[in-house]
């Protein structure tokens, strides 16, 4: 197959840096004089601090914030929403999931800067002024235990249901892969699914005896 | 993380200008959701930041020659969302909803993917991209390289491509648009990667100062047969051991021409034309594919600690042909019931 | 059957909330992000700690500057925390402590301290089998190896035994005796005092003695004789809390210490922090309302504590945060030891087993560690048997308490040497264990209840099928099964209980609830004891200023918390009755309390509402302080048996398994709460199947670092990495018992059920956990290879 590379004809270097009417890029090192009026006209911002103002829960929060903060840094360190979790710090493990615009983001690998002009929703007002549907049935099911992946899990489980209102297990398998629980409580949302899309837990939840457990059971047994 | 400045640009032209021409000083924002994670850890310091997201111009997916354009910054939630792609490109469609979490599909931009550096844990932990100790030679080879490189690991670099998403591109016979200061470029995306040979260099061949604005898939075709394999040990969110995607143009049942890359196995999405080869002019069937998954192989050369991946890689290969001409192909996350 | 008093538990009929699934007290805070932990404490002028950390496994430091951190705009307070000279173990210990008024400028600060190693030779892996020559250490133990014991936590016996084998080379009054387990202490008063010889030159390898019993080498000959060898082993894995190490600490005067930790032992931390600090402990006052997991790690204030108290003291008091980073945790805030070993094993041809010969080895960290009680279960009681263990002392990182510390170890390596040797016999694993049962003592009746319910929930008997399953196609399906035991005796707790004179019931109680159900568990004992709802008592706890409770390590809180608040609630209940009973022209002795009412046994009419029968108080309030009675208290109990069975899938073109199904039966005598005693099974069978399949702290031999401190390598099982989980609590069975601990038992089988299931799949065993592709695709190899020739 052919490897060689075209270049759209129609447009030169001559012709795009015409068009972008910038004939030498930003410096990043240079005096703060000229990096300041070169910076406004890019809109350069920092490295110092710059007033962020974040709308989360409904309610607007402002604070003089260094760019590199993030989202999740900025709700639990400057406003005390302390719903969302620092826990992997990577986007790995799901506890600092909010809602950004009605979709489930990590917070720790959003920068606040970012995140501004746009709706924030943390776990503390999943279901507005009183607790979400969603989280009541995180505690019918006992779906917790230590509890510090759980508030971020509620946040994913709602924004899963929105997409998957009667989710099947391998929907749940992978629409609520982005939320790590180290005391074992998947068990627990997997019957926060069943108890919201209206479908009957499987397994032992409200059973004592043998018989009733090998009545409800998938696998094996009876 | 280290602190940066910090700019918004609202043209491609203003952000080219921002940029650095020299790695490391200026990185793009897009998703975030590698960079940032690199930033914290200290393996990227820059010393600012180009938020690309308002770029215009660069956040739809629309028909192009018959084919199909994607803006470098749609999130990988809007590609199995488009009925164009989960119409013409279902293989494409499912090969992005199994990437990483739904939180990162709703973050990250396919040119991000593209774009996303590799996750050996040697450079994530700072020690480089082709890590030696004292005596010079590689840490990878001589140290835990169960996750690396079979293919073109002739070193320094024995790292593989991290993409799951760029495997099933390529074969589908991709090309991306970059612009920079010279003005816009495009190039077929197997030549977008490349395997560097020092610290200074990338594994594609953007310039710093450059930007990937467009991913340019061509049409599909009636005969075009296409499927994804990861192998990977958990169901969900969890960076494959090895991926294989087939692109298969059929008539009838005979193969006509056949695109097989494989990702994670190579410090580049790695066209195999052995393996294309070994099925052209035949039907697949399980004999077919497992030959087109031993040759995919045949040129591999295990690491101390990776030579199970050879075996996988060859496995990958065959599932994803058994897969593409429509084929079950055997899933053990199938078995079972749930909780 | 235990003795009756005024204080023994209910009767079943009499139980509203204990045994039930009442619901989780503190359900709703927790899931709508209202409950605050350590780190979301966030008091105004807080100031963010972090520490320096040594990029070295094994290193000495020979220099610390400081001073470019020290000017540093925002820096508050620097403390150096090894000095230069001090030798450093593993990679991230702590080497300076820094404050700064927010957390990036601290990062910032951190990176500014310039310190300089001498590097020393390193060893960080550990599965390679030692050599069997090394000598067992004979020298008299010093303080430091001591020490060393006590922070890799050796059992107590083993220690008490080297201390009588070995002798001392120190005064025992160079130890402080009074802080140290009384029948250690006595130990080294008793000790042989010997001159310290001259240290040997180190070795990676402290073999301890070999214990034998019967005749193991002549145990494994005969005509009627199957033995069957192999190795077996697990590698050392990490605790992961998600709320990582940490604590805030603040000097509410010059004096007086405010520490919130995040800690398994609120009652602990002043004792351990008052001698570093230089005060009194009563100055301290440790709170805690929430704890992010714990799971062992988590008992003592650690280098973070102490030096966020520090800190805060050269910062004119302002409150300290330090709380570790997620790679901290992982790499610096402790290790399970690993557990390896080449296991003979040989029964009679009717599968009575006959002896037990183990040649083992593993890893704690720079002390070596404890070794696992091999064979599990049924130890001093095979009538052969030889143990030989090697520690292997590295630089991995140090040993933590890991939920059942060495059980899982020792399940694992015994439970598939027995499975290889049933294999071997030609025997269904669960007909022999059956036939084994008595071999574990005073357990086997519990077993011998067990195994047919398992055996019912599985299938097993209807779908166990030898080894190998011969379905063709790449995925093969196979059962495997596993048991397990724990003491579990609740530990010391006191509490305080208080009915007002307006109805209000109050409960204080130093103790912490670690995800367990704690809170709830109390509510359901104090709720049932005064005929109450939980709603109307308040329970106030996870602080020093109330009566003090044990540490919540060795499943031991449940049953310490739950005899404590039944005598405390027993004793105020009886004392309203005295109060109440003129008014009913009853005796006290003929009243009860339920539904609300305090009454006439039986009788609803001849009573008064709880508020009334408080208003009969006068003016002072009824205090009953509770305080169970340790080991002789029958309201608890020691010991514990399950059973658990795992049904699994191998792909065995890709080594991937998947469980499709567990089975958990499990006793922990009289359950107090349902629900939460089931989510502990279920997340235990769920962290089994977690470390099973994917767990193992990978060490880069050249650097001595961890190449995975992070959540996307140090892989966690996720929501769709399980299949059905099935729990049966042995409800009702053994409620005579008591209460006994429950946390730890059901994490320690998975890894061996698994391991057996995946033998019994695919016809081989995978030696090593995790069973992840490459070990299952090698153990495929070989066995390929051992067809062929």
């Amino acid at each position: 197959m052919s490897t060689k590379e075209k270049e759209p004809a129609n447009l030169s270097r001559r012709d795009f840096l015409k068009i972008s009417g910038i004939a030498a890029s930003v410096p990043l090192v240079v005096s703060p004089t000229a990096t300041e009026a070169q910076g406004q006209q890019a809109g350069i911002v920092g490295p110092g601090a710059v007033p962020i103002t974040l709308t989360v829960n409904g309610k607007s929060f402002s604070a003089d914030l260094e760019p590199r903060v993030t989202l999740l840094d900025a709700l639990r360190e400057h406003f005390d929403i302390t719903g969302p979790k620092r826990v992997c710090d990577r986007g790995e493990c799901g506890a600092c999931t909010v809602l950004i615009d009605d979709r489930p983001v990590y917070s720790c690998t959003t920068l606040a800067i970012e995140a501004q002009e746009r709706q924030i929703i943390t776990a503390e007002h999943l279901g507005g002024a009183q607790p979400h549907a969603v989280q009541s049935a995180y505690v019918n099911n006992d779906a917790q235990q230590c509890g510090l992946c759980t508030p971020g899990f509620t946040v994913a489980t709602k924004a899963f249901l929105d997409k998957h209102a009667h989710g099947a297990d391998a929907e749940i398998a992978h629409g609520l892969a982005g939320n790590l629980c180290r005391c074992g409580t998947y068990r627990g949302i997997h019957g926060v699914i069943a108890q919201m899309s209206g479908r009957e837990p499987k397994g032992n939840a409200g059973t004592t005896t043998i018989a009733e457990r090998l009545a409800t059971s998938a696998e094996g047994g009876a | 993380m280290n602190n940066f400045e910090y700019a918004s640009p609202t043209s491609v032209e203003q952000a080219v200008a921002l940029l650095s021409s020299t790695w490391g000083e200026s990185e793009i924002l897009a998703g975030g959701t590698d960079l940032l994670g690199r930033m914290k850890d200290y393996v990227s310091t820059p010393k600012r930041l180009i938020n690309i997201k308002k770029l215009p111009g660069l956040h739809a997916i629309s028909k192009e020659n018959g084919g199909l354009r994607i803006g470098a910054l749609v999130t990988l939630d809007r590609i199995p969302e488009s009925s164009d792609i989960r119409k013409n490109y279902a293989a494409l469609a499912e090969c992005v909803a199994e990437a990483a979490s739904p939180q990162i599909r709703n973050m990250a931009t396919i040119g991000g993917n593209l774009c996303q550096r590799p996750r050996c844990w040697y450079f994530r932990n700072g020690m480089g991209l082709m890590p030696k100790n004292s005596e010079g030679k590689s840490l990878v080879a001589e140290g835990d390289n169960r996750y690396h490189a079979i293919l073109g690991n002739d070193g320094p670099a024995y790292f593989v491509t991290p993409s799951t998403i760029a495997p099933m591109l390529l074969a589908l016979n991709a090309r991306v648009r970059l612009i920079g200061p010279g003005g816009p470029r495009e190039i077929a995306l197997e030549n977008f990667f490349r395997v560097p040979h020092s610290e200074d260099e990338r594994e594609h061949n953007l310039q710093a100062n450059e930007i990937l604005t467009d991913i340019l898939v061509p049409a599909a075709g009636s005969g075009m047969r296409a499927a994804n394999y990861e192998v990977r040990q958990k169901a969900a969110f969890d960076w494959p051991l090895v991926t294989a995607a087939a692109v298969l143009h059929m008539s009838g049942n005979t193969v006509q021409n056949a695109r097989v890359v494989m990702g994670a196995v190579a410090p580049v999405p790695w066209l195999s034309s052995e393996a294309a080869e070994a099925v052209t002019g035949k039907a697949i069937d399980e004999e077919t594919a497992a030959a087109a998954g031993r040759a995919a192989v045949s040129k591999a050369r295990a690491l101390s600690e990776n030579g199970y991946k050879i075996q996988i890689a060859a496995v990958a290969v065959k599932r994803a042909l058994l897969a593409a001409s429509g084929q079950p192909v055997p899933n053990v996350f199938a078995q079972g019931g749930a909780a | 059957m235990p003795e009756q008093n005024q204080y023994s538990w209910p009767p079943s009929a009499d139980r509203s909330y204990i045994g039930s699934r009442m619901g989780r007290v503190d359900g709703l805070a927790k899931a709508s992000g209202h409950a605050k932990y350590t780190y979301d404490y966030n008091p105004k002028g807080l100031l963010y700690g972090a520490f320096v950390r040594c990029p070295h496994a094994h290193a000495r430091i020979t220099s610390i500057d400081t001073s470019a951190a020290e000017s540093m705009r925002g820096v508050k307070a620097v403390e150096i925390v090894q000095k230069p000279g001090s030798e450093i173990h593993w990679a991230g210990d702590e080497v300076v402590a820094i404050a700064a008024i927010d957390e990036p400028t601290v990062r910032d600060a951190v990176r500014a301290v310039k310190v300089e190693y001498q590097e020393l030779p390193h060893l960080v892996l550990d599965a390679k089998e030692p050599p069997r020559d090394i000598p067992p250490d004979t020298s008299p133990l010093g303080v430091d190896d001591l020490e060393g014991m006590f922070s890799n936590q050796v059992p107590s016996n083993q220690i008490i035994k080297e201390i009588k084998e070995r002798g001392i080379s120190f005064k025992p009054e160079e130890v402080p005796l009074d802080r140290i387990p009384p029948e250690i202490a006595n130990a080294i008063k008793s000790a042989q005092q010997k001159p310290s010889e001259k240290k040997k030159v180190p070795s990676w390898y402290k073999p301890a003695a070999a214990e034998t019993q019967g005749d193991p080498a002549g145990a494994f000959q005969g005509a009627d004789t199957v033995v069957s060898e192999g190795v077996y082993g697990l590698p050392v894995i990490v605790h992961c809390c998600l709320e990582s190490h940490g604590a805030v600490s603040e000097w509410t005067d010059s004096e007086h210490l405010l520490v919130h930790a995040s800690t398994q032992f609120v009652s602990g931390i002043p004792g351990q922090m008052a001698e570093g600090l230089g005060i009194p402990a009563a100055n301290i006052r440790a709170v805690q309302q929430n704890i992010g997991g714990g799971f062992g790690s988590k008992f003592a204030p650690d280098r973070w504590g102490i030096y966020s108290a520090k800190l805060s003291k050269k910062a004119g008091g302002a409150p300290v945060k330090m709380m570790l980073s997620r790679a901290e945790e992982l790499e610096v805030a402790g290790c399970r030891p690993s557990a390896y070993a080449r296991v003979r094993v040989a029964a009679k041809k009717d599968g009575t087993l006959t002896a037990w010969d183990s040649f083992g080895w593993g890893t704690g960290g720079p002390g070596g560690g404890g070794s696992p009680p091999i064979p599990y279960l049924i130890r001093d009681r095979v009538p052969n048997y030889r143990t030989q263990w090697t520690a292997v002392v590295n630089n991995i990182g140090p040993a933590r308490a890991w939920r059942a510390p060495n059980h899982p170890q020792a399940c694992l390596i015994t439970m598939a040497a027995l499975d290889d040797l049933a294999h071997k016999l030609g025997m269904d694993p669960l007909k022999f264990f059956e036939k084994n049962a008595e071999l574990t003592g005073s357990r086997a009746s519990i077993y011998r209840d067990e195994f047919p319910i398992a055996d019912q929930l599985m299938g097993w008997s209807k779908r166990w099928h030898p080894r190998g399953d011969s379905t063709k196609g790449p995925i093969k399906r196979g059962l495997g099964m596993s048991m397990h035991t724990w003491g579990g005796r609740g530990h010391q707790s006191e509490c305080d209980l208080t009915i007002q004179p307006d109805g209000s019931v109050t409960i204080k109680m130093g103790t912490q609830d670690l995800g367990t159900g704690t809170r709830t568990a109390i509510m359901a004992i104090a709720a049932d004891t005064l005929g109450l709802t939980p709603p109307q008592i308040t329970l106030l706890y996870g602080d020093t200023a109330y009566p003090m409770s044990g540490g919540s390590g060795g499943s031991t809180t449940i049953g310490g918390v739950s005899s404590t608040t039944r005598r405390a609630a027993v004793d105020a209940r009886d004392a309203l009755f005295g109060k109440v009973a003129p008014a009913l022209g009853a005796t006290p002795e003929q009243l009860e309390a339920a539904k609300g009412q305090i009454r006439v046994k039986g009788n609803a009419s001849k009573g008064l509402s709880w508020k009334d029968a408080c208003a009969k108080m006068g003016a002072v309030p009824i205090n009953a302080h509770g305080k169970n009675l340790g080991g002789r208290d029958p309201l608890m109990n020691s010991g514990v048996g399950g059973v658990q069975m795992a049904d699994v899938s191998v792909d065995t073109e890709t080594g991937i398994v998947r469980v499709n199904k567990m089975v958990a039966v499990q006793d922990c005598g009289l359950v107090v709460s349902l629900e939460t005693a089931e989510s502990q099974c279920y997340g235990a069978l769920i962290m089994g199947i977690s470390y099973a399949l994917y767990e193992e702290k990978v060490m880069d031999s050249t650097t001595g670092r961890m190449l995975n401190p992070n959540m996307e390598f140090y892989r966690l099982a996720g929501i769709g990495d399980l299949g059905e989980l099935v729990v049966h609590m042995m409800v009702n069975k053994y409620d005579s018992r008591g209460v006994i601990g429950l946390g730890e038992p059901p994490v320690v089988s998975p890894g061996a059920a698994i391991s057996n299931a995946v033998a019994n799949a695919i016809g081989v065993r995978v030696p090593f956990l995790p069973l992840t592709p490459p070990r299952v695709l090698a153990a495929l190899e070989e066995s390929r290879k051992g067809t062929a020739a």
